[in-house]
């Protein structure tokens, strides 16, 4: 890991409330360093969900101050959100692939978004297939594909435009634990490669074999975070603090 | 650089959901026709009335009939008092004889013997009278009211129901053709929108992709942008093309069929017809197309 330096994700005292008066971050803090690999955990409605849609700037800050990638986005304009999330690669359970494209076009209209030059995009295309290991499927549809293949293009395409930031919402809710692990095994080469990866899940498994960050959110406050933690120990803490409650 | 590679992917796109969403393209598409179509007939119509109507103007003239005994000065005074007259185009003096010769002409045509009964009398004698143009035909009444009350004459004659009858005609087509055609550019408009909203319903789950990833608005909206506007250009081109084949031969069997008007009323020239309707249809059909498209992508694409 770099020095710990560079902040690439700062979010100070930031509070989320939604229309209908829910409040899904409270007064939340948090510090990601360039080159960190963090898992982000907590129970259904803690907030989880609400902290990537911070970072892709899908929901604005009630208050409070939120910097990605060097940039303060707390009150970012409309026009520069495309510019703010093309440099955040982004990967969901349900992989989010357009089913009327090959696997080299899902991961080339990344690329076409961004108005990479044609000639460029063979070429960009090829090596993160190849670091996925699905060179030998470029042409396959996502329906002739398994579940962790289809994972693996969604990887591909996050990270084509070399992105510096990687975040990973539930990669593995969909996939056996053999193929969970091929994909976390990949997020962690992705990682050595330099990309801040970021993982929100519910695998207890993977969490305690990663032995990565572990930030545990609560009822939209930050209830623990553990450097080289575990699912169970952020858990136990967690049941711990709610039983002294 | 960015904008060009943008530019020809919305190109594309644009023509792939044409293909994609066909049923609702070629509805859109003939809706527009048919408006288009209706207006380059109405426009045709209504200024080729016009055309006429100028063209009867210009024939058409007030006759001014003087007094009994009424002086030659006097008649110059009250020429030059008409042609002072700033709705009045041409002032045309006609003696009795030519009166005379006129009528004869007109009227005893086919009876020659007839006119040999008045041997050398001139029965129109004392009917020398003054023709006069006016430049506008709706000025006609009130240039009648002030001869009338000049000195020195007798009678003013004006035939202008002919023309009346076609101003009026002209004046209902038009209406008829504005309320048809805002009413079918209504339903154009409409029918556009909905083309782009089921082109953006099938490509929902690739917009909230493109977004993820970072797509400007112009990537997104461009491609229904360039659906609207192909829809509309397409359907201006068509009916452009019809009017084209089937104006001159209308005409033509106009003219066939009724060879007596030909004699009276010429046709504005399918070329000078075209230098409007072409423009017109194109900038229409297009305007259609951007305005729907575009109002249907800000409203739901939320952008």
């Amino acid at each position: 890991m770099e020095e710990k330096s560079a902040k690439i994700v700062s979010l100070s005292n930031v509070s989320v409330t939604y229309p209908t008066g829910s409040k899904a971050l409270k007064n939340f803090s948090i510090d990601i360093y360039k080159g960190e690999f963090v898992f982000v955990v907590g129970a259904s409605g803690s907030g989880k969900s609400t902290f990537i849609k911070l970072l892709l700037r899908e929901v604005e800050p009630s208050s409070g101050k939120v910097v990605v990638n060097g940039k303060n986005i707390t009150n970012l304009k409309h026009k520069d959100v495309a510019t703010h999330r093309r440099r955040i690669g982004v990967v969901f359970q349900d992989f989010r692939l357009l089913k009327d494209r090959n696997v080299f076009e899902n991961v080339a209209f990344a690329q076409r978004v961004i108005s990479m030059p044609h000639r460029l995009i063979g070429r960009n295309v090829s090596k993160v297939l190849a670091l996925v290991g699905l060179e030998e499927k470029k042409k396959a549809f996502p329906k002739e594909l398994s579940g962790g293949e289809q994972q693996r293009v969604a990887l591909a395409r996050a990270i084509v435009n070399q992105v510096p930031l990687l975040i990973a919402d539930e990669p593995t809710g969909n996939l056996d634990p053999k193929t969970s692990m091929e994909i976390m095994q990949l997020l962690e080469n992705i990682n050595r490669q330099g990309t801040t990866v970021i993982v929100v899940t519910h695998d207890r498994e993977i969490v305690d074999m990663m032995q990565k960050r572990v930030v545990t959110i609560k009822d939209g406050e930050m209830f623990s975070d553990v450097e080289q933690g575990q699912y169970t120990e952020s858990l136990a803490a967690s049941e711990t603090r709610f039983n002294m409650e | 650089m960015e904008g060009i590679h943008t530019f020809f992917y919305s190109i594309k796109q644009g023509i792939i959901n044409l293909k994609r969403n066909k049923m609702f393209t070629i509805t859109s598409i003939c809706t527009i026709t048919a408006c288009l179509f209706l207006f380059g007939l109405c426009y045709s119509l209504v200024s080729n009335i016009q055309y006429i109507v100028k063209s009867i103007e210009g024939n058409v003239a007030i006759t001014v009939f003087f007094d009994e005994g009424t002086k030659d000065s006097q008649k110059a005074e009250i020429a030059l008092e008409l042609k002072e007259n700033k709705k009045i185009k041409k002032v045309e003096y006609i003696s009795a004889e030519q009166a005379w010769e006129n009528f004869k002409e007109d009227i005893f045509e086919t009876q020659p013997e007839l006119v040999d009964t008045f041997e050398e009398d001139n029965p129109l004698a004392d009917s020398d009278s003054y023709l006069v143009y006016v430049k506008d035909m709706s000025e006609q009444n009130s240039v009648v009211k002030t001869i009338e009350k000049m000195d020195g004459v007798r009678k003013v004659k004006s035939s202008k129901e002919a023309v009346k009858t076609l101003v009026t005609f002209n004046r209902v087509i038009g209406i008829v053709s504005v309320v048809l055609i805002i009413i079918l550019l209504t339903v154009s408009t409409f029918l556009i929108q909905n083309t782009i909203i089921v082109g953006i319903s099938v490509r929902r789950e690739e917009i909230r992709i493109m977004r993820m990833i970072g797509a400007t608005d112009f990537f997104v909206q461009g491609p229904f942008v360039v659906e609207g506007i192909t829809i509309g250009l397409i359907g201006a081109l068509i009916p452009i093309l019809v009017l084209l084949i089937t104006y001159n031969r209308v005409l033509n069997w106009i003219s066939s069929q009724f060879g007596v008007l030909t004699n009276w009323i010429s046709f504005l020239s399918l070329q000078s017809e075209f230098m409007v309707i072409v423009p017109a249809c194109i900038g229409l059909g297009v305007g259609i197309g951007l305005v729907g498209s575009l109002v249907t992508v800000k409203k739901h694409l939320n952008v």
